[in-house]
C-alpha cells in the first residue's frame, strides 16, 4: 500500500503530531453506493415519462409561443414594433441579451472555477448548470440576431453571415461589439464541447443498459453519442487531462465574455456607461444571477425527482454562500460607481447617478437595490438555507433585480445623456414584453428535454467523491 | 472460428483493483487495461501509465489560435483593405488582443478535445470489450482488467493464474 507513496524523509515531529481530524460534510448522503447512483440517475432517463413533465412541457411550449409570435411579428412587420426611439435605441433587446448571458456564467463557474479549486460539491450540480449555461446562451442569441429586423439579410451570403461585407469592407476590429461576437460565440460553443465531454462517459452507460435490456433503437442512439467509450483507464487518462484543460481555458474564457460585454457600454462615453469598475463589476453580478438560475432550476429538480441525497444541504450551504458574496460584491459596486461619480467630479456623470436613483426610473432602481443588496444578505443566516421554499422565493428576487440592473444601466444613461434635448422616456412596447416573457418558455422547453433525455448528473463524477472511491481505503496518504 | 481477445477478471473495490493492476504492471504485461466506471485516483502509476499527451495538442492550438487572431487583424485591417477609424493606428496588437485571446480559447478547446479522441481512438464503436456481457457493470459498479491476447507476455494458464493470485473474480476469456 505504500508503493504510492512519496519517498520524502518526514521530519521526526510529525511521529508525534496528532492532527485534529476535521470531519467533512458527506457530498452523498446515507452511505449511497456506485449502483444507487446508477440506477438513481439512469432510472430518470429510461422511466416512463411522467405526468407532471407533460404538463410542463405543454406549459413551457405555450409561453414559448410567445417568442416565436413575437419575432414573426418583428420580421413580417419590422424593428418598428419594438419600443426603441431616440435616444433609447438600445432597451430591452440588450437588456435581455445580457441578461441571459449573465444566467449562463455560473454554469461555467462551477464546472470550471470549482473544478480547478478542486470543490468536490461541484459534482453533483455541474451536469444541469452547464445545461443552463448552454440554454441562457440560446436565449440571448435571439435579441442581437433578431434586433436587426431584416432577418433575411442576416442568412444571405455577405450580409450578415457569415460577416457583415455589405459595404465591401472589413469589420472594424476596434470596436468591442467585434470582440463580444468572438467571446460569445467561443462561449457558447466551448460550453456545448465541455458539456459534450462531459456526458461521454454517461452516455456510455446508457448505452450499455439499454443494450442490456434489449431497447436496440435507445442503445444506438446513445452509443453514437458516446462515441464507442469503453471506460478504460488508459481512456480515463487522456480524458481526465482533456475535462482537466478544458476547465483551465474555460475558467479565463467566462471571465473575459462578461468583460467583454461589459466593454460594449464601459468604451462609450455616455455617462453612467464609461467606468473601469464594469469589468469586475459586471463578472460578478453574471454568477451573482447564474447562482439564483442555478437555485432556482436545482430546488425542484431536487424536491421531484428526491435527490436529496445527492443535492445535500451542503451543497444547497454552498451556492447560498456564493450567492451571498457575489450579492455582495455588486451591491459594493454599486456604492463604488457613487463615490467615483461624486469623486470624479464630473458632473454629467453625478448627475447619470442621482438620476438613476431619484429620476423618472428612480422605481427600477430601488427595485433593482432591493432585489440584489437586500435579498441575499438572508443568506448569512442558517435557518434561512435550511429553508428550501424560502431559499427559492429569494433567488426568484435575485433573478428579477439582475434583469432590472441591466434595465437600470442600460436605459436611465441613454436616457438623459448630456444634452437636455435629446432627453427622452422608454417604455417597452407590448411586443417586446412578450417577446421576452416567452423566452423563459424556449429555456424551459429546452431544459425540460434535457432532463427526460440525458442523465441529469454527472455519475462518474458522482462516484468519484463517495468515499469507497478512494483507491487507498482508510489509510491516506 | 471466433478468436480469444484476452482475459478479463473482475474487482469488486476499487482497493482491489489497484492492487491487482500494481502485480500485473510488475509482471510486465503491456497490452492491458482497467475499466472502470470512473476515474480512479492514482491508477495511472499502479498500471504504469504515462502522463498523458492532450497537452500537447492544447498548446499547439492554444497558439494556432492566437496567431490566426492577430494575423486576420492585421491582414483585414491594416494589408487588405487599410481603413482609417478615429485616427487610430492600422494595427495595433493592443486592439487585436481580446479577439486573438478568445480565439487561442476556441482553438486550444478544439485541440484538446480532438486531441483526447485521437489519442483514445474514438469513436471506435465496435471493440470486443463492448460485447461482452459482463461489460455492463464496468459502466455501474464493478471494476475490471482486462489483458489481451495479443501480449507478448501472454499465456492462457499463467495469465489466469496471475489474475487469480491477484484476487480476480469471475476470470473469463472474451472473443474478438
Amino acid at each position: 500500500m505504500s508503493s504510492h507513496s512519496t519517498d520524502q524523509a518526514a521530519p521526526a515531529i510529525l511521529a508525534e503530531v496528532r492532527p485534529a481530524s476535521i470531519p467533512r460534510r458527506e457530498l452523498v448522503e446515507n452511505h449511497r453506493d456506485f449502483h444507487w447512483i446508477t440506477e438513481k440517475i439512469c432510472g430518470i432517463v429510461e422511466g416512463k415519462t411522467p405526468t407532471w413533465w407533460w404538463w410542463c412541457f405543454g406549459a413551457a411550449a405555450f409561453v414559448a409561443s410567445f417568442t416565436v409570435s413575437g419575432l414573426i411579428y418583428l420580421v413580417s412587420t419590422g424593428v418598428g414594433v419594438w419600443g426603441h426611439a431616440n435616444p433609447v435605441n438600445w432597451a430591452w433587446d440588450i437588456v435581455n441579451f445580457v441578461f441571459w448571458i449573465g444566467i449562463g456564467h455560473a454554469g461555467t463557474l462551477i464546472s470550471a472555477i470549482l473544478c480547478l479549486l478542486r470543490q468536490k460539491w461541484r459534482t453533483s450540480i455541474n451536469r444541469p448548470a452547464e445545461a443552463m449555461t448552454i440554454f441562457a446562451v440560446v436565449c440571448a442569441a435571439i435579441f442581437p440576431v433578431f434586433h436587426v429586423g431584416r432577418i433575411w439579410f442576416a442568412v444571405m451570403p455577405g450580409y450578415l453571415f457569415p460577416f457583415p461585407n455589405s459595404n465591401g469592407i472589413w469589420q472594424n476590429f476596434r470596436s468591442p461589439l467585434e470582440w463580444d461576437v468572438f467571446a460569445v460565440s467561443t462561449y457558447g460553443t466551448v460550453s456545448v464541447l465541455f458539456w459534450y465531454i462531459g456526458l461521454i462517459p454517461d452516455l456510455g452507460t446508457l448505452r450499455d443498459r439499454f443494450t442490456s435490456t434489449g431497447n436496440i433503437v435507445k442503445a444506438r442512439i446513445y452509443g453514437f453519442f458516446a462515441m464507442g467509450w469503453r471506460g478504460s483507464n488508459r481512456q480515463w487518462s487522456n480524458y481526465e487531462m482533456a475535462y482537466l484543460i478544458l476547465a483551465g481555458i474555460a475558467t479565463p474564457l467566462v471571465l473575459s465574455v462578461h468583460t467583454i460585454v461589459s466593454f460594449d457600454f464601459a468604451v462609450s462615453l455616455i455617462p453612467g456607461w464609461h467606468t473601469t469598475i464594469f469589468p469586475p463589476y459586471f463578472v460578478a453580478g453574471a454568477i451573482f444571477s447564474g447562482f439564483g438560475m442555478v437555485l432556482t432550476l436545482m430546488l425542484p429538480l431536487r424536491a421531484i425527482y428526491r435527490l436529496e441525497d445527492v443535492i445535500t444541504q451542503y451543497h444547497i450551504d454552498c451556492m447560498c454562500k456564493i450567492t451571498l458574496a457575489t450579492g455582495t460584491m455588486v451591491g459594493y459596486a454599486y456604492s463604488m460607481e457613487f463615490f467615483i461619480a461624486w469623486y470624479g467630479a464630473n458632473p454629467y456623470e453625478g448627475f447619470a447617478f442621482i438620476n438613476r436613483a431619484f429620476g423618472h426610473y428612480a422605481w427600477a432602481y430601488w427595485i433593482m437595490i432591493t432585489c440584489n443588496v437586500i435579498t441575499p444578505q438572508f443568506f448569512w443566516f442558517k435557518s434561512v438555507r435550511e429553508n428550501t421554499t424560502l431559499v427559492w422565493i429569494l433567488c426568484i428576487f435575485v433573478n428579477v433585480g439582475m434583469w432590472f440592473e441591466r434595465f437600470v444601466i442600460i436605459v436611465t444613461s441613454l436616457a438623459r445623456d448630456f444634452l437636455p434635448s435629446s432627453w427622452g422616456y422608454y417604455s417597452p412596447s407590448i411586443v417586446e414584453i412578450f417577446t421576452f416573457f416567452g423566452t423563459f418558455g424556449v429555456f424551459s422547453f429546452l431544459f425540460l428535454l434535457f432532463i427526460r433525455f440525458l442523465p441529469i448528473m454527472p455519475m462518474s463524477e458522482i462516484k468519484m467523491v463517495i468515499p469507497a472511491a478512494d483507491p487507498h481505503g482508510a489509510d491516506h496518504h | 472460428m471466433k478468436k480469444n481477445y484476452g482475459i478479463v477478471a473482475a474487482f469488486d473495490t476499487t482497493p482491489a483493483l489497484y492492487h491487482a493492476c500494481e502485480q500485473v504492471r510488475d509482471a510486465g504485461y503491456s497490452q492491458w487495461d482497467a475499466l472502470t466506471p470512473f476515474p480512479i485516483h492514482g491508477l495511472d502509476f499502479a498500471m504504469g501509465v504515462r502522463r498523458s499527451k492532450v497537452p500537447r495538442f492544447s498548446l499547439a492550438g492554444g497558439i494556432t489560435g492566437f496567431c490566426t487572431g492577430m494575423s486576420l487583424i492585421w491582414w483585414a485591417n491594416a494589408y487588405e483593405y487599410p481603413l482609417v477609424v478615429g485616427g487610430k493606428p492600422y494595427f495595433s496588437p493592443m486592439f487585436a488582443f481580446p479577439i486573438s485571446y478568445e480565439l487561442t480559447i476556441l482553438f486550444t478547446a478544439f485541440a484538446t478535445i480532438g486531441g483526447m479522441f485521437l489519442l483514445n481512438k474514438l469513436p471506435m464503436h465496435y471493440h470486443p470489450v463492448l460485447k461482452a456481457p459482463q461489460f455492463v457493470r464496468a459502466m455501474d459498479d464493478r471494476f475490471y482488467i482486462v489483458i489481451e491476447a495479443n501480449d507478448p507476455k501472454f499465456n492462457p494458464a499463467q495469465t489466469r493464474a496471475l489474475l487469480e493470485q491477484a484476487g480476480g473474480k469471475d476470470i473469463a476469456e472474451i472473443d474478438e
